[in-house]
């Protein structure tokens, strides 16, 4: 008797889990490069996702990660995935290993909802096809604590401060306080590299890869490195900047939008947000575009459609920008009842585009698996110039030369700011 | 069939255990590091050596396991010895010494920081005291110094606790008859300890050794919490080639050196201490 009861006690546990294994199999799986903090992909989860028909498990992880997950599902077979949202560049690692589809036609069917062109144009990743659809949209900018502002240089104005008056504002700073209060995210999971191949080197070479071992480069890294003596020790371990902002070891601090909304959020009487510096060249910027993919094989190819249908509608997409502080792709226009911290934000991003020497500098394109391997090459120079101070003149030659291997390796044409090449992008 | 296969029967679950997944991704790993587009070659450990990291992770690697494990082995021994000699709470003293056993390299790595960090615990202290004015930033790639004796110290802290179980457990094999009979003849208890007790030891010492090296040269959550990119070691960059360069192959290189010198270590303890036949049980 007592035996026949754990029998059937353990076949009704047996086809408990069977049938909840099956409804986890049923769930549409989302992959996300993008929204990986913890909060972000919560508000993604009960807020943003509410509303879809279906049911989808968000699996965000830091880019790295997720694009060593799908290439483990890729190359296992085992496709569990049926969508990807991830940044421009980590999309443009996976193309060339096919393992999106491509998708004309849900960008024709999508075209009603006024995407920006430019935006459209880059999710065809220099192919004939569509391989993703531009999701959200964001950039970088800086944040400085209200204590700091007395001590701006005399006649700077904020929404058009230089590199040379960010310096002299740095060391105003520590004059007064003894403390070096500048961040840059430069710890591991930074962005530090955006920086230089969106701000620092587009301010002042007016391109990236073109221009790597020019004069203007030089004097580019020759006065970053005079900057950094304002800088604060810690950037090396920083890789959010809201939070050294909002702990007050940092007062004048570059990030990602998402990465400073925080502290915009949390203490909008106590910061001013405003666009990052210029350079002779102009005013260097990154827009930065996460895009969503429908991987090859995708084992719910018509949810995957539907889930990015409902993301890119107007409702959503405010959603999107309310919530975790990414810009729409599509026609649509911010509500009033923005919260502060969103406001100061919005300004700043529109203060960046919208200045009279703004430079915008793509994202690097078409370097297929050679992305961090390009990263590494602006890191590794600011490792050896900045930190150890070894002569830039040298270092840019030597790391010139890897550059032009990533370059050649990946057939890369050159992308905004850099002339358009014909072939692999030149290092002169 | 049974009394006869059933030894090998029963470990192989273990052996298809390892195999599969131990013995498999080795070689794959060993093939990954010596493939390069071009064919077989040493061209990802050409990438790995050219690399501005590589020489910082080498030196801060030896420098590490040549601080810590010596460090490691002479407190355990001391810790052993005075274990020995305790009547009550013995036990009680034990667990409280392997306590730090029980946590995840990583937490130990937060909790030292928590410590030292320029906020931290010790920053806080010495501030009530009045001995620093403000916060003093140590973890930082300008001070690489003390970064280093920041990692040693939390690495001894953790990890010292499976050199003294061993060492304990070794200890408890020696015979206190011998010392005893030392002392009867006049020997100081430093004589005793260094050519009665030490020398009784040595398959137990060999045993710590070998474990604590390997484990040092393979240090990665404690440095990687504390030090961050800051304190490059060779696991550390194993790391980041895979993870931020996306790069598997220099990954796999550097995979393959930390497993060489791990190798190695190993070959040389087993052959300084060795332990001459007559004397094995």
């Amino acid at each position: 008797m007592k035996r026949r009861t754990a029998l059937r006690l353990s076949a009704a546990l047996l086809a408990a889990t069977l049938a909840t294994g099956e409804a986890c199999a049923a769930d549409l799986v989302f992959t996300s490069g993008a929204l990986a903090p913890v909060q972000e992909a919560q508000k993604m989860r009960t807020i943003i996702l509410k509303d879809y028909i279906g049911t989808v498990s968000f699996l965000p992880d830091e880019p790295p990660a997720m694009l060593t997950r799908l290439r483990a599902e890729f190359q296992g077979n085992a496709r569990v995935s049926s969508v990807v949202g991830a940044n421009d560049g980590d999309l443009a690692v996976l193309a060339p290993t096919g393992a999106l589809a491509p998708i004309d036609d849900l960008a024709a069917q999508l075209a009603g909802r006024g995407f920006a062109p430019d935006l459209m144009a880059m999710g065809k990743l220099g192919t004939e096809h569509q391989m993703y659809i531009p999701w959200m949209q964001a950039t970088y900018f800086m944040v400085a604590n209200k204590k700091a502002l007395p001590y701006l240089p005399a006649g700077a104005d904020l929404n058009a401060l230089t590199f040379e008056q960010l310096r002299a504002w740095g060391e105003a700073v520590q004059k007064a306080t003894g403390k070096r209060l500048v961040g840059f995210p430069a710890g591991p999971n930074g962005l530090m590299h955006r920086f230089f191949q969106g701000f620092l080197l587009p301010s002042y070479t007016g391109g990236v890869v073109s221009t790597f071992k020019s004069a203007d480069a030089e004097k580019a890294w020759t006065e970053f490195a005079a900057l950094w003596k304002t800088v604060t020790p810690n950037s090396t371990s920083i890789n959010f900047m809201q939070e050294s902002l909002l702990s007050d070891d940092v007062w004048i601090g570059f990030d990602h939008v998402a990465r400073l909304l925080g502290a915009l959020e949390k203490r909008p009487d106590d910061f001013v947000a405003f666009p990052a510096p210029a350079g002779p060249k102009g005013r260097g910027w990154m827009p930065v575009v996460v895009g969503l993919s429908i991987l090859k094989d995708a084992p719910d190819p018509a949810g995957a459609r539907a889930l990015i249908s409902y993301l890119t509608q107007d409702t959503t997409q405010l959603i999107t920008a309310r919530e975790v502080g990414f810009f729409p792709t599509v026609r649509a226009t911010l509500p009033p009842d923005l919260s502060p911290g969103l406001k100061m934000a919005v300004s700043a991003i529109q203060n960046t585009g919208g200045a009279k020497d703004s430079l915008a500098a793509m994202l690097p394109s078409g370097l297929g698996a050679k992305g961090g391997e390009f990263n590494k090459v602006f890191l590794d120079t600011f490792q050896r110039v900045v930190l150890r101070g070894e002569p830039v003149h040298e270092v840019l030659a030597r790391q010139g030369e890897t550059l032009q291997r990533i370059m050649t390796d990946a057939n890369a044409p050159c992308w905004k700011p850099d002339p358009a090449s014909s072939g692999a992008c030149q290092v002169k | 069939m049974r009394g006869r296969n059933l030894p090998y029967l029963l470990i192989a679950p273990a052996v298809i255990f390892l195999a599969v997944l131990f013995f498999i991704p080795l070689v794959q790993t060993i093939a990954l590091a010596f493939e390069t587009r071009s064919g077989p070659g040493l061209g990802n450990f050409v990438r790995m050596a050219d690399d501005l990291n590589f020489h910082d992770a080498v030196v801060n690697t030896f420098r590490f396991v040549g601080l810590a494990v010596p460090l490691q082995l002479a407190a355990a021994l001391g810790m052993a010895m005075m274990l020995r000699h305790l009547g009550k709470g013995r036990d009680l003293v034990l667990w409280i010494w392997t306590i730090p056993l029980g946590l995840s390299d990583l937490a130990a790595g937060l909790i030292w920081l928590a410590i030292l960090n320029d906020k931290g615990y010790l920053a806080s202290l010495l501030f009530h005291l009045g001995i620093v004015s403000e916060p003093q930033s140590w973890l930082t790639y300008e001070s690489p110094f003390a970064l280093f004796v920041a990692v040693v110290i939390a690495e001894f802290w953790r990890a010292t606790a499976i050199v003294i179980v061993i060492l304990v457990a070794g200890l408890q094999l020696v015979p206190k008859e011998y010392a005893e009979a030392a002392s009867v003849f006049g020997a100081s208890p430093w004589r005793i300890f260094t050519r009665i007790t030490l020398p009784l030891m040595k398959p137990s010492i060999q045993s710590a050794l070998i474990l604590r090296t390997v484990l040092a040269f393979e240090a990665f959550a404690v440095v990687i919490a504390i030090g961050g990119r800051n304190f490059p070691v060779l696991v550390s960059e194993a790391y980041n080639w895979q993870n931020f360069n996306q790069e598997p192959s220099v990954a796999a290189a550097y995979a393959v050196v930390v497993m060489g010198l791990s190798l190695a270590a190993t070959a040389l303890w087993l052959r300084l201490l060795r332990t001459p036949a007559e004397q094995r049980g």
